[in-house]
């Protein structure tokens, strides 16, 4: 029976079985490994139509041997999520390649299942789970077709049987997946390494190259997701702070190390209510903790910067979630620190000396340094256009930007315009970050995306410390307004329609809940699941004990569902009848197969003579079945009621009913 | 010796286990048909393929645990769930199915024995049966509310009763995870004649009466009136028979070919018994196929002078009880 060689059907659903497993690593995986994994598994199906045997081995050997060696090859190892995802899928693929029995056919979708999960280590949105559920019950309808071949069936009629019970088995398995997921201990911490190596993931860096946020900017995947406790605060006060930049050597502009450490906290001074908020960040693999201006301390976990920028201890591989209290109204470090001073004001000697001349004229004419900020505006805001499709810029790259090109958008800008403080003479630094968001009136919370990045400037002034000066607004205020792309105008493309977008931010809310009752759910969660019942924090073998409860509850009912009395043959009479045999087998007296009601009533009356409520049930069953056409309801429910209420005793000789 | 002594002891213990727990030991004694299935007699276990997929949602399992990754304990959970509770579907594949008659067809030793299992379900159909007696195994489906009839084809060697033994009904329906089965030990038995000797001499008939034979050709003599049936033929009915009785007679005629055969074991000198039996099965094989009365002359008994399908079981079946054959 294993090797009973497999019918087309069979082996059609497990090459779909094999195929949805490695298509979510295909779109993910380089060409080298794509293209070669897709092909075989293709070629194998399309061979398999015409000829009912593998793909011979002196072709599999080599592909065998030729995989590893691409991946160490092009990965330098054979281990680590990225490279053994790699592996997995192309052995997977070679698995399918010999399968021909039934026995292959079990193993390549078992292994499957193995790849299909593996694919949520690279990207655990809803969408992405929702489609694996899908192929799941697909991979349960491949199992179920290798149980029943489908010879006698239509192949839709089969097909589709095979994948209702698919479904159905995984809508029967929600309850006691529910509990299993939620009551499961998770680990404190992970068995083997956790992973390091860097996947996909978009977001800031601690660098601002040109082009750098361009990228970020035709990105619609969301970066964090806001809460806040109040009415939100105006759209043009939401300056999300990232990294901030100090060091500008001619064409980038990026941070020093040793601003990670923390200062003293009493730089900054607060005027008016802080607000107070809570931020869902998905996952970047990088440090950077978002803040609204000015953070008042820093989340668990992470610290708060010199300049207010918050870093994460750790890299942020997954969803993170924190509370922040920040004032929008402060005053920040209104004596500036001497080294600060210095960082604030370094520029790269030997580069664009167009922009240093304007500046030393501006301080030369203009003299005091609002007035200087003023004319920086002000030329913005005349001669200078906003758009994501900027040209490219030259070694003095912000000499070409000021007095060439004179288009780009917030990065130009900041960079452009903090150049041109420090030119003059004012400290300044670049703020990388995000600006704005979307508000999803359903759900209440902010969804800011990546495309919402942004940069702008900081300057100090003399008695009223760092000042934001957000240079874009003054080209562009709608990018304050209404967002980056909306600004530009232009450069919009057909999916990204208006009405388009706002759906995408409305159906947010799915994700979002997704993030809260899921992606989210830790072990503090975990610990805490039991306060209601009086355990506060709650311990892995309390957890455990829950678990094993709940799931024997369920299973309980499932066993009940599956052993339960079936119907009884015949009507109302009958079932009475069969109870009174039960009974009389009980007492020692039972009814022979072959035995009808008098043949009984005689037997009984020769073993317990005195036994007359038992004789006259008998009569009364042969009167009500036999003698009459159809028995009156009443007569039969006495009847029951009688069989019911008769107590017979199992000793031997002495039988007689009790109350 | 030591392995006998082994043996016996283990047989020993298999018996002890019978006699104190019979519901769990598969030496269970013939039972009468209807079989029907319940929980008390099916047993479950995980496949090999079971056991390699909960290895594999184990190696699932720790992954998502130590990744953290919420999304994929979620699916592994359900998935593991959806796979664990494939039990209880295999259970009910096997419950209340009902084994209600069996037939068999009459078969000579060494040809292959037919059987005819008749199973017959509730409203719900079974997927994905397995039947094995012996070495034989078939698989097979039953619709819903209904009878399937399973045929078998199993070796025969022996003359006598052979009794069908265990069947084992097994399923690993739906996903091949579990496999549950029962054990059926209907109490039936099939008769097996004996083997037809293949080259036998031809029927001991007289030549003389051969000759008497052929010289009267197709004779015909009354042999008895009987009733009407509605197909017989008008010519045949006895009208004045009829006349005095108040019912349609009918003449039957039968046919005479000669002197009975008398097919006599005792007669068969030089052979074994076992040879003569064959001998004598192929002799009332022959004498059907020529239409000759025969008598069967047997140690014990004496069948006959008869003709027909009836004569011919009786016969056969007195050569196959002969002691010596199969219990």
């Amino acid at each position: 029976m294993r090797t009973t060689p497999l019918t087309s059907a069979q082996f059609a659903l497990t090459a779909a079985s094999v195929s949805v497993a490695i298509l979510p690593h295909l779109l993910r995986l380089p060409w080298l490994f794509a293209v070669p994994i897709g092909l075989l598994v293709i070629g194998r199906s399309v061979q398999r139509r015409y000829r009912a045997a593998p793909i011979p081995g002196w072709l599999r050997l080599p592909l065998i041997l030729l995989f590893p060696a691409l991946i160490v090859f092009h990965y330098g190892n054979l281990f680590g999520r990225e490279p053994g995802s790699v592996l997995a899928c192309a052995m997977l693929a070679l698995k399918l390649a010999e399968t021909e029995t039934r026995r292959d056919a079990h193993a390549a979708i078992a292994f499957a299942g193995f790849v299909l999960m593996s694919a949520l280590l690279f990207a655990d949105s809803l969408g992405v789970s929702l489609l694996l559920l899908a192929a799941l019950s697909l991979l349960l309808a491949a199992l179920r077709e290798l149980e029943v071949p489908g010879t006698s069936r239509p192949p839709l009629v089969a097909l589709r049987e095979d994948l209702r019970a698919g479904a159905f088995a995984l809508f029967a398995a929600v309850p006691l997946g529910l509990i299993a997921f939620v009551f499961l201990p998770r680990l404190g911490s992970p068995l083997w390494g956790a992973p390091t190596d860097a996947t996909a993931h978009t977001g800031l860096g601690d660098r601002m190259a040109p082009g750098t946020l361009q990228e970020l900017l035709i990105d619609d995947s969301p970066a964090f997701r806001v809460r806040f406790d109040d009415p939100a605060p105006p759209r043009n006060d939401l300056y999300w702070r990232g990294p901030v930049l100090w060091y500008f050597d001619g064409s980038a502009w990026s941070r020093p190390e040793f601003f990670g450490s923390s200062r003293a906290e009493d730089e900054l001074r607060t005027a008016g209510r802080a607000i107070g908020y809570e931020i869902t960040l998905e996952p970047s693999d990088r440090r950077w903790l978002l803040a609204l201006d000015m953070p008042l301390a820093a989340p668990d976990n992470a610290v708060r910067g010199a300049d207010m920028s918050l870093v994460s201890r750790t890299p942020v591989a997954n969803l993170l979630r924190y509370r922040l209290r920040s004032a929008p109204r402060y005053q920040l470090e209104t004596t500036l620190d001497p080294v600060h001073r210095r960082f604030a004001l370094e520029l790269p000697p030997g580069f664009d000396p167009r922009a240093r001349a304007l500046a030393a004229r501006w301080r030369r004419d203009l003299g005091n340094d609002e007035a200087i900020i003023r004319a920086a505006l002000a030329l913005f805001h005349d001669r200078f256009f906003y758009t994501l499709n900027a040209p490219l810029l030259g070694r003095d790259s912000v000499d070409d930007f000021l007095f060439e090109t004179r288009r780009g958008f917030c990065e130009h800008f900041a960079s452009a315009f903090t150049f041109l403080m420090r030119a003059a003479g004012i400290p300044a630094r670049v703020v990388t970050g995000y600006q704005g968001g979307y508000y999803n009136e359903v759900g209440d919370y902010w969804i800011v995306r990546q495309s919402d990045a942004h940069a702008w400037s900081e300057v100090w002034l003399a008695g009223r410390g760092w000042v934001r000066v957000d240079p874009t607004a003054a080209v562009s205020p709608q990018r304050v307004e209404l967002g980056a792309r909306a600004a530009a105008g232009d450069s919009a493309r057909w999916y990204q329609a208006d009405w388009l977008q706002t759906l995408r931010n409305e159906f947010d809310l799915v994700n979002r809940y997704w993030n809260d009752a899921v992606v989210q759910f830790n072990a503090l969660r975990q610990r805490s699941l039991l306060t209601p019942f009086g355990i506060d924090k709650a311990e892995d073998s309390e957890l455990f004990a829950v678990l094993m409860v709940l799931s024997s509850l369920v299973l309980a009912l499932a066993l009940w569902w599956v052993i339960r009395a079936e119907r009884p043959d015949g009507d109302a009479l009958d079932a009475a009848y069969a109870r009174l045999c039960a009974k009389l087998a009980r007492a020692g007296m039972a009814r022979d197969p072959a035995e009808g009601p008098r043949r009984l009533a005689a037997r009984v009356a020769a073993r317990w003579p005195d036994q007359r409520e038992l004789q006259r049930l008998l009569a009364v069953y042969v009167r009500l079945r036999y003698a009459c056409a159809l028995p009156s309801t009443t007569a039969v429910r006495a009847f029951a009621r009688a069989v019911a209420a008769l107590r017979l005793r199992r000793s031997p000789g002495v039988v007689r009913p009790i109350g | 010796m030591n392995r006998l002594a082994a043996a016996t002891r283990w047989s020993r213990l298999l018996e002890f286990a019978e006699r104190r727990l019979p519901a769990l030991t598969r030496l269970k004694r013939a039972e009468s048909l209807p079989i029907r299935l319940d929980r008390h007699r099916i047993y479950v276990l995980p496949t090999r393929f079971g056991a390699l997929f909960s290895l594999v949602l184990a190696v699932m399992l720790l992954g998502a645990l130590n990744y953290n990754n919420n999304p994929a304990l979620l699916l592994t959970c359900l998935l593991g769930a959806a796979s664990y509770q494939s039990v209880f579907q295999a259970f009910r594949t096997l419950n209340r199915l009902e084994l209600h008659a069996i037939r068999t067809e009459p078969c000579h030793a060494g040809e292959p024995l037919r059987v005819a299992l008749h199973f017959r379900t509730d409203a719900r159909p079974r997927r994905s049966l397995c039947l094995r007696v012996d070495a034989v195994e078939i698989r097979f489906d039953l619709p819903a509310a209904g009878e399937g009839c399973v045929h078998l084809t199993l070796d025969a060697p022996q003359r006598g009763w052979r009794r069908l033994g265990r069947l084992r009904l097994s399923s690993t329906y739906p996903f091949g995870l579990f496999e549950v089965w029962s054990w059926l030990h209907p109490d039936v038995a099939a008769l097996v004649y004996p083997r037809l000797e293949p080259q036998a001499p031809p029927l001991p008939l007289d030549p003389a009466e051969a000759q008497w034979q052929t010289a009267r050709g197709s004779g015909d003599e009354l042999a008895v009136l009987r009733e009407y049936r509605p197909t017989d033929p008008l010519r045949t009915i006895a009208w004045k028979a009829s006349a005095r009785h108040d019912t349609l007679l009918v003449k039957e005629f039968e046919r005479r070919r000669g002197r009975d055969v008398v097919l006599d074991f005792g007669a068969l000198h030089g052979l074994d018994r076992e040879a003569r039996l064959s001998r004598l099965a192929r002799w009332v094989f022959l004498a059907e196929a020529a239409q000759v009365r025969y008598a069967l002359v047997l140690p014990d008994q004496r069948l006959g002078p008869g003709l027909g399908a009836e004569h011919r079981h009786a016969c056969l079946r007195a050569l196959a009880l002969q002691p010596g054959g199969a219990p």
